[in-house]
């Protein structure tokens, strides 16, 4: 318990950190954001919109800093983030609220298949360390492990979609095709396949090598051949003692991951024009649209501190080892 | 090949491990034996064979390591012939095994009683809930609070209590046979006692047979009926305890028991010159000529046969009237 309170404790600590960070940064940036904004919306938003808009982001130079920032934690209670620039009338919130499920959706699928596959791969590579098997999944799993991201979603685009036409060019559906609702599932399936084969490729090489090392190391633990010795099955010793002791590292990383989700894969979407929120973050920072970045900054920093916090939650349940540790 | 002992009857056991330096030829063809009930002690330095014989006994020798040869029959049975699946039927519950460092030897995220329920659920084909009320009794027996002890990790528990753990873990599916490889070298001397008596005790109530390995010659005097020696993957002699103490015949276990009374353990063997030879390039004949007061032309040729000199008394050395061929 005392353990748990601990690590909310330090949630609270470091979420205030990174609000306040998140509220300081545009006011650090070299040059006036209002005037920047001020002056990229000229003659394209009308004054009073303009001025409600830097007043709401805390921009306007006439209140003190500290006063602006009560405002900020103010409007983050609300829930009142302001207007995006870039796709004004919007809210900040209603645009998030549209990108949010096709980043989660393909982000965070490609995530935990990429982990499951990974780590079930790299428990067999462990388990049958000698067999052909394992001889061919560890080099090609250090090969997809380190080649470039980028180039191999363009070489994939490229021929895959490009060349071949197999699949579409990019997009989360066929905007322009109007549907049933089985058909748009069909067809956001459809557009989700190459984006989302090229974030498993890539990261499920870290997990399989991750969780064949780990494995290795508990496989030499004298418990392991103790279990042996207790006459257990192999199955038994592989999963309940081998894999669900060795997979306890791979967790803490899978945890972290899934935080990470929330930013997207700003190289996938940007390269397959995906509408998710790593394609919005491009976005609006190619159009200085301060507010926007800022949310999504807000967002990306707390989704991380909360799967982290999740991961020492469920890493204290999965391990009785830490609970002492942390007293 | 005449049976020796009822329980256990190990010949000509070879044991290899395939290292980078070479493939380390730790067993040469041990021999050994036991009855029913009995305890034997098996002695030697640090190296000579004693946990990879103990491992076998129960197939657990693993990569890089094989079992080339021999023959080891458990009751009727030759457990280097069986297949896997029966041999898991008689690990656990026929013969169990407590090992040396006992805090480790548990898995570190299993509660321990349901470490144990486990073997008996095995053992008996329950579900492991089933088995907690004989877990409890079981650890009364060792003289822990069950209901406390139960509950808890591995790492909660101190040496002494691992160690308890692990007794009550090994004699709670009642094996015929026991292997307890230095079960109290990692621990203090005052709990070392203690953990001698509590199997002593348990043991005596129960009827099993224990192997008992050791390099300490004290603990194995103490404890056992019979004692092996080894030297360098050899066993080369057998006595009962009374017998091997008062009338000692290979050069070894003179050297051994001259080293006894002074230093209690044998890591340091004043009484021997030389050192244990290196395992993967071992001298031709008897391992131990090199070492040997004793030594003659013969002993460099060929190992010598582990022949019986007396009641109860097994020796492999040339002085006494042997043809060799041992171990080969
Ligand atoms: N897993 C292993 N890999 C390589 N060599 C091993 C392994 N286990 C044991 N050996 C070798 O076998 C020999 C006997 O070891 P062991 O039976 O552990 O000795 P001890 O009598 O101290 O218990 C030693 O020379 C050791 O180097
Ligand atoms: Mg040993």
């Amino acid at each position: 318990m005392r353990y748990l309170l601990r690590r909310l404790g330090f949630l609270l600590f470091t979420g205030w950190a990174a609000l306040s960070i998140n509220f300081i940064l545009p006011h650090l940036m070299p040059g006036d954001p209002a005037q920047v904004m001020i002056a990229k919306f000229q003659g394209r938003l009308n004054p009073q919109a303009l001025k409600a808009l830097s007043d709401a982001f805390g921009l306007t130079a006439d209140k003190s800093l500290f006063v602006k920032y009560l405002e900020y934690w103010q409007r983050i209670f609300s829930g009142d983030l302001g207007f995006s620039l870039t796709y004004y009338p919007a809210k900040v919130t209603e645009v998030l609220a549209d990108a949010i499920p096709w980043t989660i959706g393909l982000v965070g699928l490609g995530t935990i298949i990429a982990f499951t596959l990974g780590t079930l791969l790299g428990i067999i590579s462990a388990w049958k360390r000698n067999s052909p098997l394992a001889d061919i999944l560890v080099p090609t799993a250090l090969f997809f492990n380190s080649i470039p991201y980028f180039w191999l979603s363009l070489l994939m685009l490229y021929l895959l979609a490009y060349q071949l036409e197999w699949f579409p060019l990019g997009g989360g559906f066929d905007v322009f095709a109007i549907m049933g609702i089985w058909d748009k599932v069909g067809s956001i399936v459809y557009h989700a396949i190459l984006p989302l084969t090229t974030i498993v490729i890539t990261a499920m090489g870290g997990w399989l090598l991750t969780m064949r090392n780990n494995m290795m190391s508990v496989l030499a633990d004298d418990y392991i051949i103790f279990a042996r010795a207790k006459g257990l099955s192999d199955r038994r010793i592989k999963y309940k003692y081998a894999a669900r002791n060795a997979i306890l590292p791979s967790f803490t990383g899978f945890s972290m991951a899934l935080g990470f989700v929330i930013g997207g894969s700003l190289l996938t979407e940007v390269v397959f024009s995906y509408p998710g929120l790593g394609y919005i973050l491009y976005q609006s920072v190619i159009s200085l649209d301060y507010p926007l970045m800022q949310a999504i900054f807000l967002f990306i920093s707390l989704a991380v501190l909360l799967a982290n916090f999740m991961a020492d939650f469920i890493y204290a349940i999965l391990d009785p080892r830490v609970k002492e540790g942390g007293e | 090949m005449k049976r020796r002992g009822d329980l256990l009857d190990i010949s000509a056991l070879k044991v290899v491990f395939y290292t980078y330096r070479g493939v380390i030829k730790a067993l040469n063809g041990v021999e050994l034996w036991m009855n029913r009930g009995e305890r034997l002690g098996v002695v030697g330095e640090t190296g000579c064979g004693k946990s990879v014989t103990a491992k076998s006994v129960m197939r657990l020798i693993e990569e890089p390591g094989k079992i080339l040869s021999g023959r080891l029959l458990f009751e009727d049975k030759d457990l280097l012939q069986i297949q896997e699946s029966d041999l898991r039927q008689i690990r656990g519950s026929e013969i169990s095994m407590i090992f040396q460092e006992p805090n480790s030897s548990l898995n570190p995220v299993m509660s321990v009683g349901f470490q144990i329920a486990e073997v008996l659920a095995e053992k008996n084909k329950t579900k492991i809930k089933k088995q907690y009320p004989a877990v409890a009794e079981m650890l009364e027996l060792v003289g822990l609070d069950a209901e406390r002890v139960m509950t808890m990790y591995p790492h909660e528990l101190s040496g002494g209590m691992a160690q308890r753990v692990m007794i009550a873990m090994g004699l709670a599916p009642k094996p015929k046979l026991l292997i307890a490889d230095e079960p109290t070298s990692a621990l203090d001397v005052t709990i070392q006692a203690q953990i001698l008596e509590l199997l002593d005790q348990l043991v005596r109530e129960m009827g099993n047979a224990v192997l008992m390995i050791s390099h300490d010659m004290g603990v194995v005097a103490e404890f056992c009926d019979k004692i092996m020696v080894m030297y360098a993957g050899n066993s080369v002699e057998y006595a009962t305890t009374e017998k091997l103490f008062k009338n000692p015949r290979h050069p070894y276990t003179k050297g051994l028991l001259q080293a006894v009374p002074r230093i209690g353990r044998i890591e340091e063997l004043k009484a021997i010159k030389g050192t244990v030879p290196d395992l993967v390039s071992p001298p031709p004949g008897c391992r131990f000529h090199k070492r040997c007061p004793h030594m003659t032309a013969v002993c460099q040729k060929e190992h010598p046969s582990f022949i019986q000199v007396e009641d109860d008394h097994y020796v492999a050395c040339y002085l006494f009237g042997n043809e060799g061929g041992g171990g080969h």
